[in-house]
């Protein structure tokens, strides 16, 4: 008599687990904008495993400090999205104001801070509760989004108004405002979290303000052989962990800067896809991915040899990628 | 009005001084719009919105309005848009009693110039809507910048690309306007910078026979030796809307009509651009068009000037315009300048047809040694100008 399925399931207990959606690898998501989904890359066999349909020009993703969750921009349907990142599934919106772009997380799990890039406004919502906690008026076509490590400030980039908007986190107000050069599109603040690090698309720099003082300390800026100067648009900013390299996304350049993070000097450029925007690094920070949004694919970048070892097809225009490390 | 208690005049009076920022900068714009009446045109439904070029303005000063607002900075627009040659004359003049030295002027070249002399050199204007390559190469004023491309920067776009498509034989179609005869010399001279033949030109002059319709007309009118496509010089749109489609030999239309070079459409949504787009039509009801972003960028760049250098003089600010220093963000996926020669601002130019973006100039190739936005236009050895020296 053959075994049942019933009788087998103990024995095949391990395979079906590995056949399940629930993380065995790490896994990168990457939203792909004009395609209105998400494309799951298992970061040990670089392949795409799975594609998700998601809502309207998905564009920032970021992920809950407890890995449970992703919380998606879908920008045309004027919501956050939520995907529960054991099913794979869409669980809930959250109210997000007009034309969500992108977003940042307080170290408190709760509070949402999202750049509302049609109104000027920063919304910011709690994720339990669903309740809108403030609206701040903010520059010019809100973009670039982060939140303090220590979560006291929550730093928004306006594209046309060219600045940072600096938000007390507490009484959730404006605080102050840094100018910067041309269209500044992200902000990313240091793991110790002394240093804001701004890229300007058009202005073609990256600014670095110190945090405690809000005074610039330097303004990088680029240069490529055989690539015009208005060419090189900074977009993505991504520093490791142990403080040593920013890697700096240059947009219709096709490379990425790599900047030493401390010496600002930059130290190298890395050819990858066409118009590369946003990049993570793996949960090890061996790897770094880019989404490329011309050329409708993923670079990976070895972190230690600096040099690209793979390109991975995914949606087309892909936007933000996050790296979700292996729950095991 | 009932007159306040003593008490709630000092609560309010209180309010008041601490709600108002400590040294607010007050910047009074000038758009003045007049241009002359196109004549009849056979086609009467595609006409141009009345406050084309207005509402760039507009939208200009809410953009600079909502960066001003963090830097103690507040910015008006005293607009008009004229019936007559006189009413723009005699408002330009009322609003330089008012105090006005910052003015966007949206009128044909020789009013612009009669009107630049008459405001004088401290006070600083925007041509956003003359496109005469007249006023780049040799009647420049050194106090008048350009946001409206010239015609050669159209025509330059265009040629550039016919070029990249190797369709390289061109038969035009001239209109019979003054303004159809410059944008037909803007063309030749693209043309042979490019190298793009013109096997056959000929004037639409209306004396065909006029029982037939234009449509009717013109394939018979398009007859010719073989050419690769057809150019259309018809800039107020009286016949040229017909002729796509109705070509003798099966070939596309590019110029004023078909496939034409502007400095904006709806159909641009890179870099940004779907934002400013959505402002615009949130605001007006309509799509942002060329006139739009020749007076926005204007207001735009004078946003820039006074955020920079935290001050509103006229002559300061043009100083900081043609300086390294000035960059401006115009959604065209690079940088806009101005030229230091004759105060044109530098541009990508659009290549569309009314429902898509075809290309952008300048193409890919066309190098040059400086930045490859001055393939399009006059350079500075082409320009007798030199405003800056």
């Amino acid at each position: 008599m053959k075994p049942t399925l019933r009788q087998l399931g103990p024995a095949l207990g391990l395979t079906a687990a590995l056949l399940a959606p629930a993380a065995v690898a790490d896994l990168a998501y990457v939203s792909n904008e004009k395609d209105n989904t998400l494309s799951v890359i298992d970061m040990d066999s670089l392949e795409v495993v799975d594609t998700l349909p998601v809502g309207k020009r998905p564009r920032g993703i970021l992920m809950s400090k407890d890995h449970t969750l992703l919380y998606i921009c879908a920008s045309d349907d004027d919501t956050v999205q939520v995907m529960d990142l054991k099913t794979r599934k869409i669980i809930d919106t959250l109210p997000s104001g007009e034309d969500p772009e992108q977003f940042a997380l307080h170290p408190n799990n709760r509070h949402l801070y999202i750049s509302n890039e049609d109104d000027a406004i920063v919304t910011v919502v709690d994720v339990k509760t669903k309740d809108v906690l403030a609206q701040i008026d903010v520059g010019v076509e809100p973009e670039g989004m982060a939140v303090s490590p220590d979560g006291k400030w929550a730093i928004n980039t306006t594209e046309t108004s060219n600045m940072l908007h600096w938000i007390d986190t507490e009484t959730m107000q404006l605080a102050d405002n840094t100018m910067v050069d041309q269209r500044p599109r992200h902000v990313e603040f240091t793991h110790d979290g002394s240093q804001a690090w701004a890229s300007s698309e058009i202005g073609g720099t990256v600014t670095v303000v110190d945090v405690a003082s809000r005074k610039i300390l330097k303004d990088l800026s680029f240069k490529i052989r055989g690539v015009h100067p208005d060419k090189i648009q900074p977009v993505g900013v991504k520093l490791t962990k142990d403080g040593q390299y920013a890697f700096v996304a240059l947009g219709p350049a096709n490379h990425v800067a790599v900047v030493d993070a401390k010496t600002f000097e930059v130290l190298d450029y890395i050819l990858v896809g066409g118009r590369v925007w946003h990049m993570d690094f793996s949960a090890d920070e061996s790897q770094l991915l880019t989404t490329n949004g011309v050329t409708g694919d993923v670079s990976v970048i070895d972190v230690d040899d600096l040099k690209v070892i793979k390109s991975i097809k995914v949606g087309r225009y892909p936007w933000g990628v996050v790296v979700v490390p292996d729950p095991a | 009005m009932c007159p306040m208690r003593p008490g709630v005049a000092l609560i309010a009076a209180v309010i008041l001084l601490t709600a108002l920022p400590v040294q607010a900068l007050e910047v009074t714009v000038g758009y003045i719009q007049w241009q002359p009446y196109q004549g009849p045109v056979l086609s009467t439904t595609l006409t141009k919105p009345e406050d084309a070029g207005l509402k760039g303005a507009e939208l200009g000063v809410d953009d600079n309005n909502s960066t001003g607002r963090f830097m103690q900075q507040h910015y008006t627009l005293d607009a008009v848009v004229a019936d007559s040659r006189d009413q723009a004359v005699n408002e330009l003049r009322r609003m330089q009693q008012a105090g006005i030295d910052l003015f966007v002027l949206n009128v044909p070249a020789d009013l612009l110039k009669q009107m630049t002399e008459a405001v004088g050199p401290d006070a600083l204007v925007f041509n956003a809507g003359a496109e005469d390559d007249s006023l780049r190469t040799a009647d420049c004023q050194p106090n008048l910048l350009h946001t409206v491309p010239s015609r050669a920067m159209l025509t330059d776009a265009l040629a550039q690309w016919l070029a990249k498509r190797q369709w390289n034989e061109a038969f035009l179609i001239t209109g019979p306007t003054d303004n159809d005869k410059a944008w037909v010399a803007a063309f030749h001279r693209a043309a042979k910078r490019f190298g793009v033949k013109i096997v056959e030109e000929k004037p639409w002059t209306f004396d065909s026979d006029l029982r037939r319709t234009a449509s009717a007309e013109l394939p018979r009118f398009t007859q010719g030796d073989d050419y690769d496509v057809v150019v259309v010089a018809d800039e107020r749109g009286d016949f040229g809307e017909y002729v796509p489609f109705n070509t003798w030999l099966p070939r596309p239309v590019v110029g004023t009509q078909g496939m034409s070079p502007e400095a904006w459409h709806r159909s641009v949504e890179n870099w940004g651009a779907g934002q400013l787009q959505s402002r615009f039509e949130e605001k007006t009801g309509r799509p942002m068009i060329s006139d739009d972003y020749a007076a926005w960028a204007a207001v735009r760049a004078i946003g820039e000037g006074v955020i920079r250098t935290k001050q509103a003089k006229a002559t300061d600010l043009l100083t900081y315009l043609l300086s390294d220093e000035f960059q401006l963000g115009g959604f065209k996926g690079r940088k806009l300048t101005f030229r230091t020669w004759n105060g044109q601002l530098r541009q990508p130019i659009l290549l569309v047809h009314p429902r898509g973006l075809v290309s952008i100039s300048p193409q890919e190739g066309f190098l040059h040694p400086k930045t490859e936005l001055d393939t399009l236009g006059y350079d500075e050895p082409e320009s007798q100008c030199r405003i800056a020296d």
